[in-house]
């Protein structure tokens, strides 16, 4: 054998071959790099579920093209936590997908696109008896986050959002079909054979939950509420503090206590006398904002601070409606439009 | 690993950065770690310090809860910053303390610690000052390295 026939039959391909085990290995590594960073926090290593509900599931595998993870990491779940993934390129999705696929050993559904053409009304009426105690009216979700373990609750898993534009623009009918006929293993999502559902009342309820769908804005939503809430006081900073606690307490907050801004970074005989943080709470409010989403709490407690500076006392606090945009997250945003109302009331009244 | 990291985060970082007037949803710094609270803990309060900082407070608000009668596994808020930093800009940007000082929130979910904490490149929209974004920038990227020390605390 010549020594370029010998390169052309064993030298070349074992070098193509190395390549392209490396650059898969290299893919499968930038997916697991990728879903560590953005995604593990919600839905847990290899899939356990958090926040976001579990990814990792055979039957969840079995029924979810490439094509709905796809579209779903893409435009995310509008006011469900689930965020859009706007900046990754088509190939960290492709990577983090593949990452996801090596979980488990389970082939790739390939659902056809016809769509499915039956009756929304009756499929209202199904849904309203069978799945509404679960998915809430109209499809909206179950309340709370995914699958979590701090606090105890009803449902191990939260039902997702049926009526969900990024949900309905990533979900095929035939997708649908084949979750509602099979249910979901392990999860409390049960099979039509348990309600005794035909093939025709399945179709008549995919076709309920198509009916919700519009069409999609998506880009960049801007943030738009100013970040803090800022009073000028007429009164001297010392009246200024007492007048916030007489206001806290008049709303049933508990004060948890006062302390200067630079508590713990100076000796206390060093501390600020112009800046002073009051921490107030009400633990009904803490408690159920933490379960609608566990992560609030690093705006809790709750506080104003009292500022002087140049002869002006100002009171100020953080806006909550506008951290309440960071969340993507509807159930939060009524929580935090109340806490905004919350802490304007007490802010006005103290510096009236 | 790590090379290969902060190769990826090279270009988020500047990705993060380039629209400072259109802020994105989702500017919240977070990370699951596989290690258990009281090691999560201790690893966060010593990546805190390495990075510079002084720890200023815990907040431990699971026990706050649990004298009111409410059962929630382990939840605290740490807070920290730099003494002279802190008084600098107290002075000079009072609209910024009712986000001083900095924080992180840790807490348990089953044997696995979560930790979150807001992106400070929100604040880039509200402050043409150049001289802040670097501040920002700094704590930016302060906060994502302690955050890494928990992903991969070796
Ligand atoms: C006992 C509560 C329960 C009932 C009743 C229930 N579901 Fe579900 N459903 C769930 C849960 C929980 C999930 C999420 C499962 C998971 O973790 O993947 C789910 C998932 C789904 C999904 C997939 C959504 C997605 O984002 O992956 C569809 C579609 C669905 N359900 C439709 C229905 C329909 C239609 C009915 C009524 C026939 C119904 N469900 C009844 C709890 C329920
Ligand atoms: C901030 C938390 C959070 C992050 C980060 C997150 N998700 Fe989700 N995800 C959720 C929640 C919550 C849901 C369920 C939405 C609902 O209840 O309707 C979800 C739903 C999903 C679904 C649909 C599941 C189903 O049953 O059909 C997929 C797929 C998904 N996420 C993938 C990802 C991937 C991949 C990433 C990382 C690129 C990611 N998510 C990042 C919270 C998150």
């Amino acid at each position: 054998m010549t020594k370029l026939a010998m390169f052309y039959l064993y030298i070349k391909p074992a070098v193509f071959l190395i390549l392209l085990f490396s650059s898969l290995s290299c893919l499968a590594d930038k997916g697991k790099v990728l879903y560590t960073e953005k995604c593990a926090i919600c839905h847990g290593h290899e899939g356990s579920g958090g926040v976001g509900i579990p990814l990792g599931l055979e039957a969840f595998l079995e029924q979810t093209p490439d094509e709905y993870l796809r579209r779903t990491i893409r435009v995310g779940r509008p006011g469900r936590i689930m965020p859009p993934f706007y900046r990754l390129s088509d190939h960290d999705i492709d990577a983090i997908i593949g990452y996801i696929r090596s979980w488990k050993k389970t082939t790739v559904p390939q659902w056809d696109a016809t769509p499915v053409k039956a009756d929304a009304r009756i499929g209202k009426q199904l849904f309203d008896k069978h799945c509404i105690t679960c998915h809430g009216e109209s499809g909206y979700g179950g309340k709370g986050t995914g699958k979590t373990f701090s606090r105890p609750r009803d449902l191990p898993i939260t039902p997702p959002s049926l009526n969900n534009q990024g949900f309905l623009n990533s979900a095929s009918d035939q997708m649908l079909k084949n979750i509602i006929i099979q249910g979901r293993k392990e999860t409390p999502m049960p099979a039509a054979s348990q309600f005794n559902l035909t093939d025709d009342d399945v179709d008549n309820l995919v076709s309920y939950i198509r009916s919700f769908q519009q069409t999609m804005v998506t880009g960049e939503q801007i943030l738009s509420e100013s970040s803090v809430l800022v009073y000028k006081s007429p009164y001297t900073f010392n009246e200024t503090i007492e007048n916030i606690k007489r206001a806290v307490i008049a709303k049933d907050y508990i004060l948890i206590r006062d302390q200067a801004l630079d508590h713990g970074f100076v000796p206390v005989k060093d501390e600020s006398k112009t800046h002073t943080m009051v921490y107030f709470c009400n633990y009904d409010i803490i408690y159920n904002a933490l379960a609608i989403d566990p992560r609030v709490g690093m705006f809790l407690p709750c506080r104003i601070t009292v500022v002087e500076q140049n002869g002006e006392v100002q009171a100020m606090s953080i806006n909550p409606k506008r951290l309440s945009q960071l969340f993507n997250n509807d159930e939060l945003d009524v929580a935090c439009d109340r806490m905004h109302d919350t802490y304007s009331s007490i802010l006005k009244e103290a510096t009236r | 690993m790590k090379r290969i990291l902060t190769r990826l985060l090279a270009p988020l970082l500047l990705l993060g950065w380039l629209p400072a007037q259109a802020m994105i949803t989702g500017e919240l710094i977070m990370v699951r770690s596989d290690r258990a609270f009281p090691d999560a803990m201790r690893i966060l309060q010593g990546a805190i310090k390495k990075q510079g900082y002084t720890l200023s407070n815990i907040q431990p608000v699971d026990e706050a809860l649990a004298k009111s009668g409410y059962t929630t596994d382990n939840y605290r808020i740490v807070f920290f910053g730099k003494t002279e930093q802190m008084k600098l800009l107290t002075r000079t940007h009072p609209e910024l303390i009712p986000y001083l000082p900095l924080k992180i929130a840790i807490y348990a979910e089953a044997g696995e610690t979560l930790l979150v904490t807001s992106d400070p490149a929100v604040f880039m929209d509200l402050y043409p000052d150049r001289q802040l974004h670097k501040v920002f920038m700094q704590w930016h990227e302060d906060l994502i390295s302690i955050m890494k020390n928990l992903q991969n605390p070796d």
